[in-house]
Formats: C-alpha cells, structure tokens, sequence
C-alpha cells in the first residue's frame, strides 16, 4: 500500500465514525431526513465562505456551512410550528430553497472561482492526499484529515462528556426537560454536530452521500441490538469496515470511491435486514411460521382434550374435522408425537399425561389473558420446536 | 393533610398558537393529597401538568412549588408522562430507563454509580419488577411499562408526584398495584397528581379531585364535590354518573 492509499482510507474511516455517532442519535430521533435538508442546505455556507477565503478546507468556511445548516433545522421548525404543513413537507421546502441559492452563486462566479458542483455533491477521496497541510516546511500530512480528525475528536469528547444527556433527551423529551436537562440545547448540539460533520465528511464523500455514512450504519446497527452504547460501537464498526471495503472495491473495479463506500453500506444494511438473528426478515418469518404450526398444535390438543368420544378423535376425522390441509395435520401430529404429548392406538389419539397437564396449563393462560406466558411453557415442555 | 400548600398556580393561562387551552386557572394543591384531575378530552389535564413542570411556557400566570418557582425546586419533584409520548423501541432496558429517574439530581456530565443504580433496583423491587431489569423496554407489556415508568419516578424520591394517566392501557392487577403504590406515597407525607379517566374510581381511589375543562370548575375534597353538578358542568350537558361513596 502506498502513503496515498494509508492516507485515504485513514481519512474514509474517520469521517465514517464521524458521521456513525451523530446518525445514530438522528436514526433513534427519526430525524434521519434531516440529515438529507442539512447536507444539502450548507451548500450556500460553503460557497460564501469560499468565495470570502478561497479555501476549500478554512476554518470560516466549515463555520459558515455549520450556520447555514443550522438555520435549516430552525427553519424547518419554524414552518412546521405554524401548523400548517407536517415537519415531511416543511423540509422539502426549506432545503432546496437554501440548497438552490448555492448553485446560483456558483453558476454566477464560475469563471472566476474553481468550485463545482460536481465536486460539492459527490466529493473525491482521491484528490485528498495532494492538498496537504504545511507549517513551517514541514509536510504534516492532507489537509482533509486534520479537518476530519479534528471534528471527530470534538464529536467523541461531546459524546463522552453529554452521553446520559443524549440517552434521556432522545428516549423522553419531556422527562429531560423536567429534570432540568434542557432538551433544546441537546437538540441544536446534535444538530450543529450534524452539520459540521457533513461539512467535515463532504471533502470525502460529498453533500449527498455523507447521508448514507449518517444512516445506514446506525440503521443496520438498530437491527442487531438493544443496547444504546452496542448500537454506537455496532454503526462505528459498520462505517468504518464498509468504509474500507469501498474503498477496496473502487480500486479493484477503478471506479468512484464514495459510490462504492456507500454501496457497500447498502449491501450490509440489506444482509443483516435479511439474516439478522432477531429482526431479520428471515428470522421473522421463520418465527412466524413457527407460532402458526404451535397454535395449531394448541388447537389441536384442546379439541383432544374436550373430546372423550372416540370417532372424534380418529386420526382421519381430524382431517375433515379441524378442516385442515393434509399436510398440516401431518405435521401438527407428528409435532405433538414428538413432544410425546400425544400416543396413538388404532388411529385413535389420545393425550398422554404430559400433553394433558400442558393442555391445562395453556388453556389457563389464555383464560386469564397472559398470552406471553405460554411462551415460558413451551420452552419447559417442548422437546422440538415447530 | 395539613395546611401546607404544595402547588400554588394563579392566574395561568396556556396557549398553543394564541388558542387557549388552559384559561384563567387558579389552583391549590395542599400537601398530602391524592388528587385526580379529570376533564373531557382537550381540557388540558396533561397540559396543566407540562405547564407546572416548566415543559410548557404558559402566557400568563405564576406557578409555585412550596413557595418558589419550578425551577428551584425541581428535585421536590417526579414525573411520570403518558407510557405513549416515548418509543418503547428505543434500544435500552428497564433498569437503564428506571436509573433516568436519578440524572435530575446528577445534573449535567455527571454519570450515575452505585448509589444511582442500588436506588433503581429498589425502586424496580417496589413495582415488583426487578426480575425484568435487563429486559428490553420494548419486550414489556403495556403494564409492565407503567410499572418501569412508576419506579422511575419513585427513585427521584419527590415531595410531589404527577403522573399523566397511568391506568391508560393497564390489566387491572397492574392498576391495583399503582394504585396501592399511590395509596402509600401519600401515607407517607407526599403529594400526588394524577391525570385520570376513569370517572367510576374515583372515590375509591383519590380523596381530592379538580375538575377541569379549560377553565377550572371545581378542586377539593372528593367527598364534598364529586358530584353529578360538577361532572354536568364539566363533561356537558345531564352528565349522570353512579357514584358510590
């Protein structure tokens, strides 16, 4: 690997880890459409401050960038509170308005300025190397990755510092407010955090798809735990791994960068969509059918267990009887055979005394209304599951 | 009961887009009751509550805790807002939810310890939770939710208690059981506001009741004014309700 390629994927997986923290808040938030608004609405920041230092990488400018994205929200806010148009519509019209003056003071200084939208919208990683920070004569690296380093470092002592204020603002607004821990000030934090990471992250990956680097990790994280601080350190780990691989990929396929990284992104969002343990679409599905065979399974051992007479409970009548599809009585007997809960003499079925108590317990459970417990049993009393 | 006056609110008025909501509303709350608030929809029963706890910025009027405004005295208070207003998705779990309660005293950047948690396994123990305190809040049944909610609010250890219909979506052992928790903060000196609707419980439950719909129609002792009088110029016109007492 060369010192340009180290350099790049240093600078990819610090603005991936960058964009994890704040997008992870803004995911739980459902304020993941914001992100959209504000990585568009700083164009105009960008271009004045430019147009102000020439210098695509100035303090001033990510400053400039940070207010403009900023004033987005409030002006989102301020729409909505009007009632007269929902927070979905009050955004669509508040970031193509700012986003819109920016490409007019560009067209109109094209000649005089080198920025284009190109650029602006889908950044390139590649040219990051080359624009390098020099101080004194000394050669202390890309300019972009102090940039970034920079902005990540003050990201993570925020995060340190106001995690529990973060935690109790997003879970319940009104109970942060009551104990005194402002949520407005929580909010306008994550939302300047916000933008001056996308302006950070923009040199690298650009206006648009700095949005992917927010979302998807933490939306792909959402997937796989519960806990706040895994859900933080899964989307760290996501962003910085598709980062990687993106990276890898646009060199192997000598394409774009950040198109890659953020294809990568969604080809992990949509493997663990698929094959997550517990949210995954797969395993839902399986856990549906799963509770359809167990409550036929019910089904079944209750009309055994109401029924002495012998013609209702031949193996044949059960067919016509429960009205079932031959394949599913099938399997519903050869579940409960399994799990001994049943015997069979002459093709007349009858509980056995482990099928008779768990009868009697489920049916118990459904009477007093605690559906939830049956699940406690099965697990005590199956021996293979549906 | 004593003399001592809990919530003293004069005057107040709440507005949402220059529409009242809440009109005029002077209000005594003395220290040691039980007290419903009840009202139809709209009344601004959660409202009054938010406009007390600082969360709402009401247009006119003061608001007193024990004598000083809110914000001095947040710590004499607890909070318990309706189980809908949060995502019960949200990746945490019971004990983390209950060990909020205590981020009011910690105050800003400080992290809760020992002590803070100790307090919310006791406080989890009180709602007969604790076997649940690693669950995922979304994994709870309704019930289960309030009961993390209550414990929550009872480790911030408050003078005063307000709670935003905590019976809405509940079984009726769960209501028992709050109700019985509510039953004993009171034993114990405190102040409780409960936002409620099921007008049949009330005389069973709570000794003192206000009566609201955007202006205040009546406060005091349930034994005095829970009446078809009251519940008629509250709820509208003929309003019959069998009240047993």
């Amino acid at each position: 690997m060369s010192n340009a390629q180290i350099e790049i994927q240093l600078i990819a997986s610090m603005v991936a880890i960058a964009c994890a923290i704040p997008g992870t808040f803004l995911v739980l938030r459902k304020m993941a459409l914001i992100t959209d608004a504000i990585s568009h609405s700083i164009l105009p920041g960008i271009v004045i401050g430019f147009f102000i230092t020439h210098d695509l990488s100035s303090p001033l400018l990510i400053i400039l960038a940070a207010a403009s994205g900023v004033i987005t929200v409030i002006l989102v806010e301020f729409i909505q509170k009007t009632g007269l148009v929902k927070e979905d519509t009050a955004i669509g019209l508040v970031f193509p308005a700012l986003f819109s003056i920016g490409i007019i003071l560009i067209a109109q200084n094209a000649n005089d300025v080198h920025l284009d939208v190109d650029a602006v919208l889908l950044g390139e990683l590649a040219f990051a190397p080359f624009d390098r920070l020099i101080m004194g004569g000394t050669d202390l690296g890309p300019k972009s990755l102090w940039i970034i380093g920079t902005i990540l470092l003050i990201t993570l002592g925020l995060l340190f510092t106001f995690f529990k204020e973060l935690k109790v603002s997003t879970f319940d607004a009104g109970l942060a407010s009551a104990l005194g821990l402002s949520p407005v000030v929580i909010h306008y934090g994550l939302m300047t955090v916000s933008s001056i990471t996308t302006v950070g992250a923009f040199d690298a990956v650009g206006a648009i798809l700095v949005i992917a680097l927010m979302i998807a990790p933490a939306a792909t994280a959402y997937l796989l735990t519960n806990d706040l601080k895994k859900m933080l350190s899964l989307s760290v780990f996501f962003g910085v791994s598709s980062a990687i691989t993106g990276y890898w990929v646009a060199h192997a396929i000598d394409s774009s960068i950040s198109g890659s990284m953020t294809t990568v992104l969604g080809l992990v969002f949509l493997a663990v969509y698929l094959f997550a343990p517990n949210k995954g679409l797969f395993s839902v599905l399986y856990r549906q059918k799963q509770q359809r065979i167990e409550v036929s399974l019910l089904t079944f051992l209750l009309h055994l267990s109401n029924h002495k007479e012998k013609e209702e409970r031949h193996v044949k009548h059960l067919n016509e009887h429960i009205n079932w599809q031959k394949v599913q009585s099938k399997s519903v007997l050869d579940l409960a055979l399994k799990n001994n809960m049943i015997k069979i003499d002459d093709d007349i079925v009858s509980l056995t005394k482990k099928g008779k108590k768990f009868t009697t317990k489920a049916i118990d459970y459904i009477i007093t209304n605690k559906n939830s417990e049956i699940e406690n049993i099965k697990d005590r009393f199956f021996l293979f599951r549906g | 009961m004593n003399n001592k006056i809990a919530v003293q609110i004069d005057d107040l008025t709440v507005a949402y887009n220059y529409k009242p909501v809440l009109w005029d509303i002077d209000l005594s709350i003395p220290e040691g009751v039980l007290m419903a608030i009840v009202g139809p929809n709209g009344a601004g029963k959660s409202t009054l509550i938010k406009s007390i706890l600082d969360i709402i910025k009401p247009i006119a009027g003061s608001i007193q805790i024990y004598g000083k405004p809110y914000k001095k005295q947040r710590s004499l208070v607890a909070y318990v807002p309706q189980k809908g207003s949060v995502d019960w998705d949200f990746p945490t779990t019971a004990l983390d939810v209950v060990m909020m309660g205590t981020y009011g005293s910690l105050g800003w950047i400080k992290r809760p310890g020992q002590k803070e948690k100790k307090a919310s396994l006791e406080a989890l123990e009180k709602v007969g939770m604790l076997a649940f305190k690693n669950r995922q809040i979304s994994q709870l049944s309704g019930g289960q939710q309030q009961r993390i909610f209550l414990a929550r609010a009872l480790v911030q250890n408050a003078s005063i208690y307000f709670m935003d219909e905590p019976f809405q979506g509940v079984d009726a052992t769960t209501e028992k059981a709050i109700i019985n928790i509510l039953k004993e903060l009171r034993k114990a000196g405190k102040t409780v506001i409960v936002v409620h609707h099921d007008l049949q419980t009330v005389p069973e439950y709570f000794d003192w009741v206000t009566f609201l719909n955007v202006k205040k129609i009546a406060t005091g002792p349930v034994k005095d004014i829970f009446n078809d009088d009251n519940l008629t110029k509250t709820y509208g016109i003929n309003y019959k309700v069998s009240v047993q007492q």
